[in-house]
This record gives C-alpha cells, structure tokens and sequence, in this order.
C-alpha cells in the first residue's frame, strides 16, 4: 500500500507542474506584443500539445504498468518470456514517426516563415536600427536619423523594424523578449533580426548570450511608441549635446562599463556601423581602426547589403562559415 | 623563475574561498594523517592506485565521481542562493567575478568529472564481466586512463586555490575565452583540466571498443551481448569518433592564447563560429555519451525487477545504434541563432526531432518489458520509473527546443537550463545511481540499504521537480542563464522554489551518504551480505560468479548460447558446480606507470598554466620517461596458479552450500519466494 500511497505523491507532483506552466500566462513568451512574437508562442503552443500525444499516454502507462504488475499483486499476469511482438513494435516506431514528421513540416515552414533574416515590410518600408553589442551595454544607430543612443532603444510601434546586430567585443545576443526572436551579436559580422511591435509599450531587453562580468546589467529598454511620439524622441536626442564619433568617440565608448546610463548622441559620424563590422577585418590590434580609409568608402559594402533579402546568411563576411 | 605564480594568486581577498580552502586542507590533512596512522599507504598503493584490474579501477572512478559531486553541488547551491537574493539592485553574496567561475566550474565539474567519470566507472565495472571477460584488452592503458582523470580533477581542484577558474561558462565561447578577453589563468586551468583528462577518456574509448569486439567469451555473437555493453559499445564508438574534435578545438585555442594565433579571436581573420561549431561537434556526441550508458542501465534493471526478458531487444539494439550515429548531425541546435539561414535551421531542427523516434521508442519498450511483468520495486526500478517519466518531460521540452522559430525566444535562457537539466539529472545521474545499486553488491559483497536508498529517491525526485520547474516558467518571463543578478522582483519567489528544490537534492544526497555509511556498518549482516553473487537474480553474466567477484573474474570462459544465457541456465536447472579442474590463469601485473605518469602530467598542466616553463619541460620529460620505463618493461604479466583458483572457487562453492542450507531453513528469507507464477 505504500507504493500506492508514493505513485499518487508521484501524480500530484506532476499535476503542480501544469499550472506552474499556466502560471507563466501572463510572461513575456506567452503575453508577445508583437506579429513575430504572437507566431512563436502559437508554434510553442503547438509543439507541445503534439507532444502530449505521446507525453501523456507514456507517464499513464508508466505508473499504470508499475501499480498494476507489482509483485504482490497475484492477479496480474506474468508472462516472463513475452518480448516481442510486431503490432506493437510496428505501432511504437509508428506513432513517434507520424508526430515527427508533422512537426518536421511545422518546422520547415515555420523556419522560413519566422527567419530573422526576413523582412516584415510588404512595401519595403521598414525602420533600420543598428545594435552593437559593447563591454557591457548596447549602442543603437539610427542611420536615417543620424543619430545614437545607448541602453534605450526606441522605434513607432506597428512598423517593421530591421534591427542589424553587430558586436565590438565578444559575443551577446541582442533580444526583447516580447516582440520575439533574438540573434547573435558578433565582432565584425553584419547580422539582422527583424520585429515588430503591435502594441506600445516599453519592453525589456537585453543580451541573452554570457559575455563577462557585466552581462547581468546588459540591459535596454526598447520603447514602441505612436509615430509622434518617436518624433519627438528623435527631437529629444538630437538635442543631446554628445556626439559619437568614429573612431576616437567610439573608442571611449568601448572601455568597459557595467550598468552603463542612457545616452543620447545627437549626431554619429556617417557609416559608424559599417566601420566597426569592417574594424575587425582588417586585424589591427587595439580599438580596431580599419586600415588607411578612416572609416569611409563602404558605399559598395552597403549597396550589395541591400540586395539581400529573404534567405540571407549572416553577411557579407560571414556567409560561408554559417553554411 | 615562477612565471605568471606570486603569492597574489591565492584569492586571500575572497573570505568565501579562504574558507572552503581551509576546510579541504583540514580535510585533506585529516584524511591523509588517517591512512598514515593506520598504515594503509603500502596497501592503497599495491592493491588499488597500481591496480589494472577493471573492478577496482570502476570503484575507484565512482569514488572520485561522488567527490567532484559534492564540489559540483556546493556549486549549485552557491548559485541557488545568489540567485535567491539578487533582485532589484542587490548584488547577492557573490560578486560577477565569482559567481562567473562558480557557473563555469559547476559545467565543467558535473561533465567531465562526475557524469564522466560514472559513466566509465560503471562500464569498467561491468562491461568485462557481462562479456565473460578476464580483464580490458589494454589493462595498463586503463589504470593510465583513470589517473589521467585525477590529474584533470585535481587542476581543477588547484584552481579553487592557486588563481582562478576560468569566468566564461562552460565550453568557453571563443572570443570570451581569447587571452584579450580572457588574461588570467582562468582559461589555461580549463584548457590542461580538459586535455588531460580528455587523453583519459579518448584511451578509455579505444580500450573498450576493442575489449568488447575482441574479448567476448565463446558464443557470445553480437546480437546476444547484453543491453548495457552494446549502449557502452555505441558510447565508445562515439568516444573515438568525437574527443578527438575536442581535443583539436582547444588545441587551437590554446595556440591563439599561447602563441599569439588567430583561430577564434575577433580580428586577423578569426572566426569564432568555427569554435562554436567545432565544440558542439563533439559537445553532442558527448551528451549521448553519457546517456547512452544509462539507457543500458534501466534496460537491465527492468528486465530483472520485472523478472521478465527485455522487450524488444533487437529493437533496442538498433535505436541504440540509430541515436549513435544521429548524434553527429544535430549540433547545429545549439546555435539556431547565430544566424544561419533557414534551410541549415530547419534541416538540422528535424534531423533533431528524428533522434526523438528511437528514443521513444525505447521508452515504449521499458514499459512493455514492465507489461507482465513480476516488479520487485525495489531502489534501482524506482530510479528507473523516476527516470522514464522525467527523461519522457526533459525530451519533449528538447523536442521544442529543436523547432529553429521556437528555439529563437526560448535559447540561452532558462528553459534550456530546466531542459538539459531535465535529460542529464532525470537521465544520466539517475541512470548512474541505479547502476550503482544495482552494481554494487557485485563489486562489495553487500547490498545497499534499501530504506535510505529509497529516501534519496524521493528527495531527489520531488527536489528535482522543485527545483527546476521554476526554471520553466522563469524562462517564459525572459530569464536567461548566467545571470548574476537581475531586475524584475517577481522572478525572485521562483528562484526561493527553486533554492528550496536544491535543499531537497541536498537532503536526497545526504540520504544516499547515509545509505553507504549503514550498509557498510551492516555489511556482515544476513539481510546486507550477498553469498550468492546474485542477489537480485540476475539475468547476464556478471551475477554467475562471486561477490565481490574473484580478480580473474572467470575460473573458467563461460560458453555463451543465447541472450540472457544465465538466466535460462539457472530456470533450466543448468548451473552446475564447477568441480575442475582448474588451470592457471593468464593476468596482467600491477603497474605504478599510470599514477607517475599522471602525477607528472598535473606538473606539465600547472607549469603550462602559469606559464613556468622549466617546470612544464621537467614534467613531460617525467612523463616520457615514466612511459619508456614501462614500455621497455617485459615484466608485465604473469600465472594465477590454478591452486589459487581452486582455492577462491571452492571457499565461493562452501559458501553457497552453506547459504543454500541456510535458506532451506529460512524460507520467508527467499528473495525468490513471492514471484508469480506464469500465465
């Protein structure tokens, strides 16, 4: 009887799991304020009630096959020899199979359909926002604007957002947890996500990827807001007093801070992204100053950037690693 | 003189690590003076540290296993508690630096030197006894195996002391782990700690892989090997397959550190995805290194507590085989968001998925070897119906992780933790605490309690729930690993749950020191002592000879017919009583090659380290020396007289008959008295 007593211990603790999950309702995941985020919780959704299928006849029979062939129970049948059978094994190979392959086109298409590297713009109007990842906070570039800011980020809500992630320092993931899907910030790779926000609102984000001392506090702001307001955001930064500047600027910028406070740049030296992706490639040490150009002369760069649409690896240096 | 060693490498400014120092110095003294005073040192050396045979070797793995994890779980707690404090503005007790290589040394120390070290531990125990084999094919690369994981364990151990462990997580993500942003000695103790112990390892593979295809006993053809030695065969293939990218990968690392070379670092051309890549390659693989074992595990303890043949072993056999060679093809799972385009995403998220079939099946196939079956519950089944439960969630949340667009919000965050948690305590560790019940009579004589057994069952089952479900639903709120502190104060009471989970574990893992201390005490007593060498009326070989079971292992080859040949031997009444005669018996000397060897290996490791050169070429040169002196040792064998072995099996055949008369007169004791009968 105390088996009995241990099994039902067992499903009880079981059960609490659910609302533990349930509990989680009103989470970032599962509360998304944005279309990409909204896609994502649908999928998380339904890859794990697939799973149930299996998940949950497998936890029944388990504790079903251990009360009802224990030992002491003499009116259960004993067939020690019993251990094969085809129905079964044809049956148990079958099922996995079938729920695979279904969540094998699920995947398939929700890859292609959530790529970060896709855009959400159907006219191709879209806002640009370039994140780098630093020692230990993150700079955004407005190149449209001309402007930066670090540790606060803000764009219109219900317009989509390229953000194009880079790092000067080692490697972050740039994420806001309720507009969805996060990707690698990596020294001198041009990487990009694109997201949406649906509703406005001001939303945490921050570096998911472990990157030294002052990963905990890597964290931003990202403010979706009305059109006007984003208006008279950029206003507010352009009013800054700082500028950013590359390199001597940047190069204050990258010594390594934890908790770093908000900062506005009123203006940035024009392709300031395109110099810190291209600062590594050139493999001088110290700040990374590109060789001879200072800094310019990326137009070309840019101009294949463009092109590149839907399927895209990380480019343009990157692109044959990533295969 | 020193290189980069001053007396500013011990971390005096650290009153935590101060403490723990002191503790395992008394510790150390005490345990050292212990054996001093008893002598034992003469004994130690000659019968276990010199020792090739594989018994002994296993216990000695399991015995530095459960060391390390009691270091890994200080760890662990350590971080349950800083987490428990360190909301909204509060630094907790651990400052970055710290809690940095606290996360990173819990990695390390659970993988490689506990999960490890069981995993070759148990098949060293019993992988030549299930095949009816004498010893390993290369019984000196086995003790030199095991000592070469001491030497890793112990720079570990240095590093808690001397310097610091490296602050970068545990597979040390280039280019964090680059000497721009990595300068200490962090790093270098984790590149020796692993290069050391990974020679250990990749020699332990190629001995097993060859002992069990070259060693069988006569009749024993592949497809009537036991479930345990083919999951150790396939997790050796993966062995050989795997250390050596691992082996390659930090060798380039340390070339960037070392020499100035660009393999990782940000700029001259270095490509820190190709780290990333190369670590996962092996990184896998060396998942289902650990977990293929333990499968084999539970395979065996279901089929003898249910007292029922294995359902499906063919089946078994070929999943087995399917989950090894998968496993090569899927480490592009880690990184989904590096940034790879959508068909690389999405080929290798299915290719993951489809390492789900076989795996299901398996689990099918447990529990139909419990369908009609007799269970005794006894510990190892209830670790065993633990685990497919556990294993079944830790494998559907995997299964999420593995959808590429899902993966993009759930990665690096707490839900991979709960998850690979999920499959490695759910799988691997509790896999190994079944094993060790299960296996221990055969190597002690004496079983396990079964009362504590089964209290550090419950708390670890109800603590691992405890602990890691909120990790779940932390990971839904945006919590990601590695976090020192964080801002958002409604996650902290999901911490305090998962701090109390932790204390529950605690309090499973005192249970099980419990458990050693009063089987040991009761070691001699009727209910403990096993006479038979087959106390749980075993199905394979291991359970026809002695406990603890004689060095030779086999007085005479057994003569193998079908699977689970022992077992229709003793239902058909076939077990005889081996009258003879006996021959001498070819076996291996003792050898003190491993541990010198190995004790000249942690000089080369900490000279590297610090970069004391001399110091490093004194220790290689110990080494090659050590080496050639065993090499051009032909005194490396020799004849256990066949009146030995008479002698040994006669004393085991006086027992039984002693044992057998004795339970004539105890019936009620006959663990074999309740079974039901067939039909």
């Amino acid at each position: 009887m105390r088996g009995n007593r241990r099994l039902r211990v067992l499903g009880v603790l079981l059960l609490t799991a659910l609302p533990l999950l349930l509990a989680g309702c009103s989470s970032a995941l599962l509360d998304p304020k944005g279309e990409v985020g909204m896609e994502q919780r649908t999928l998380i959704l339904t890859a794990f009630g697939l799973m149930q299928i299996v998940v949950i006849p497998v936890i029944v029979m388990t504790l079903l096959f251990a009360w009802r062939y224990r030992r002491s129970n003499h009116k259960a049948a004993y067939n020690p020899d019993w251990a094969h059978n085809n129905w079964i094994e044809a049956i148990v190979w079958l099922i996995p199979c079938v729920i695979i392959v279904f969540l094998a086109g699920l995947t398939w298409y929700t890859s292609h359909s959530l790529d970060p590297h896709r855009s959400l713009a159907e006219d191709g109007e879209e806002l640009e926002i370039q994140a780098v990842s630093l020692d230990w906070k993150w700079l955004f570039i407005y190149p449209e604007q001309g402007i930066a800011t670090v540790n606060e980020v803000a764009f219109p809500a219900n317009v989509p957002v390229r953000f194009r992630v880079s790092s000067g320092s080692v490697m972050n993931a740039f994420f806001i947890p309720h507009l969805g899907s996060q990707i690698y910030a990596m020294a001198g790779m041009d990487n990009d996500v694109h997201l949406i926000a649906n509703h406005e609102g001001t939303y945490e984000g921050r570096s998911t990827n472990y990157s030294g001392a002052g990963f905990s506090e890597m964290t931003f702001e990202a403010m979706a807001t009305s059109p006007e307001e984003f208006d008279s955001w950029v206003e507010g930064v352009r009013e800054s007093s700082q500028t950013l500047t590359f390199p001597d600027g940047y190069a204050e910028l990258v010594e390594p801070t934890i908790n770093h406070p908000v900062e506005y740049f009123s203006s940035v030296s024009s392709g300031l992204y395109e110099d810190i992706v291209s600062s590594f490639l050139g493999g001088s040490e110290g700040i990374h100053v590109p060789p001879s150009d200072g800094g310019h002369g990326h137009t070309d760069h840019r101009a294949g950037e463009e092109s590149h649409e839907d399927h895209g690896e990380i480019s343009p240096t990157s692109a044959e690693a990533a295969e | 003189m020193f290189g980069k060693l001053s007396l500013d490498a011990i971390p005096t400014h650290d009153p935590i690590i101060m403490i723990v120092a002191v503790v395992m110095g008394i510790g150390a003294i005490a345990l050292l003076g212990a054996i001093t005073y008893y002598r034992k040192w003469g004994w130690l050396w000659s019968e276990w540290f010199t020792t090739v045979d594989h018994k002994k070797l296993g216990i000695m793995y399991f015995i530095v296993a459960l060391v390390m994890l009691i270091r890994g779980f200080s760890d662990a707690i350590m971080m349950r508690i800083q987490q428990a404090m360190s909301v909204a503005g509060a630094e907790g007790y651990l400052p970055p630096d710290h809690f940095d290589q606290i996360f990173t040394a819990h990695g390390v120390i659970m993988i490689f030197f506990v999960a490890m070290p069981m995993v070759i531990g148990l098949m060293n125990l019993v992988v030549p006894l299930q095949i009816g084999a004498r010893d390993v094919a290369y019984p000196f690369l086995n003790n030199l195996s095991f000592w070469l994981f001491v030497a890793g364990a112990a720079l570990v151990n240095v590093s808690l002391v001397i310097g610091e462990f490296a602050t970068t997580g545990w597979l040390a993500y280039a280019p964090l782990s680059g000497i721009e942003y990595s300068p200490g000695v962090g790093v270098d103790y984790w590149i020796w700690a692993l290069q050391i112990s990974g020679i250990g390892t990749t020699l332990t593979g190629i001995n097993f892989f060859v002992t069990i295809l070259k060693m069988r006993a006569p009749g024993m053809t592949l497809f009537r090997m036991p479930i345990f030695t083919w999951t150790s065969l396939c997790s050796n293939v993966l062995i050989i397959a795997s250390f050596p990218i691992l082996t390659a990968t930090v060798a380039l690392l340390t070339l960037d550190r070392y020499m100035g070379m660009h393999f990782f670092t940000n700029d001259f051309g270095g490509n820190m995805m190709m780290y990333v890549n190369l670590i996962w390659a092996w990184g896998h693989p060396e998942v289902y290194i650990l977990i293929l074992p333990a499968f084999g595990v539970f395979s065996e303890v279901v089929a003898t507590f249910s007292r029922k043949r294995l359902f499906g072993y063919k089946t078994m056999v070929w999943a087995t085989v399917c989950i090894t060679l998968l496993s090569f093809i899927v480490w592009l799972h880690h990184f989904f968001t590096m940034g790879a385009g959508a068909n690389v995403n999405a080929f290798f998220g299915i290719m993951t998925m489809i390492i789900a079939i076989p795996t299901g099946v398996k689990v099918f196939n447990w529990l139909f070897t419990m369908y009609r079956g007799s269970l005794e519950m006894s510990t190892p089944m209830l670790w065993t119906i633990g685990f497919i439960i556990t294993f079944t969630i830790g494998g559907m949340t995997g299964v999420m992780l593995a959808v590429p667009a899902a993966n993009f919000v759930l990665h690096n965050s707490l839900f991979v933790i709960a998850h690979f948690h999920n499959v490695i305590i759910g799988g691997v560790l509790f896999g190994m605490l079944a094993g060790l019940i299960y296996w221990f009579p055969k190597a002690f004589g004496f079983k396990l309690d079964e009362k504590w057994g089964k209290r550090s069952f419950w708390f670890w089952l109800i603590g691992f729930y405890v602990a890691f479900m909120p990790l779940y639903v932390l990971s839904f709120h945006g919590a990601v690993r590695r976090m020192q502190s964080y801002g958002p104060e409604e996650w902290q009471i999901w911490f305090i749950v998962a701090l109390v989970g932790a204390l529950l574990i605690m309090a499973g893992i005192v249970c099980t020191a419990i458990q050693l201390y009063v089987s040991i005490k009761n070691r001699h007593h009727p209910a403990y002592v096993d006479v038979s060498g087959d106390p749980w009326d075993g199905r394979t070989l291991e359970w026809s000879v002695a406990s603890p079971a004689p060095h030779y292992n086999f007085a005479h080859l057994p003569q193998i017919g079908q699977i689970d040949d022992f077992w229709e031997m003793k239902r058909q009444g076939r077990v005889t009583v081996n009258e003879g005669p006996y021959e001498p018996i070819h076996m291996p000397r003792n050898t003190a090659a491993g541990p010198i060897i190995s004790l000249f290996s942690v000089v080369v490791g900490f000279g590297l380290v610090w970069h004391i050169w001399w110091l490093a070429i004194v220790g290689a040169l110990g080494c090659l020396v050590s080496f050639l002196a065993r090499v051009f040792n032909d005194d490396i064998d020799y004849y256990v007289p066949a009146e030995e072995v008479e002698r040994t099996e006669r004393a085991h055949q006086q027992r039984l008959e002693e044992y057998r008369k004795w339970l004539e007169a105890h019936p009620e004791e006959n663990p074999n008295a309740q079974v039901r009968m067939e039909g």
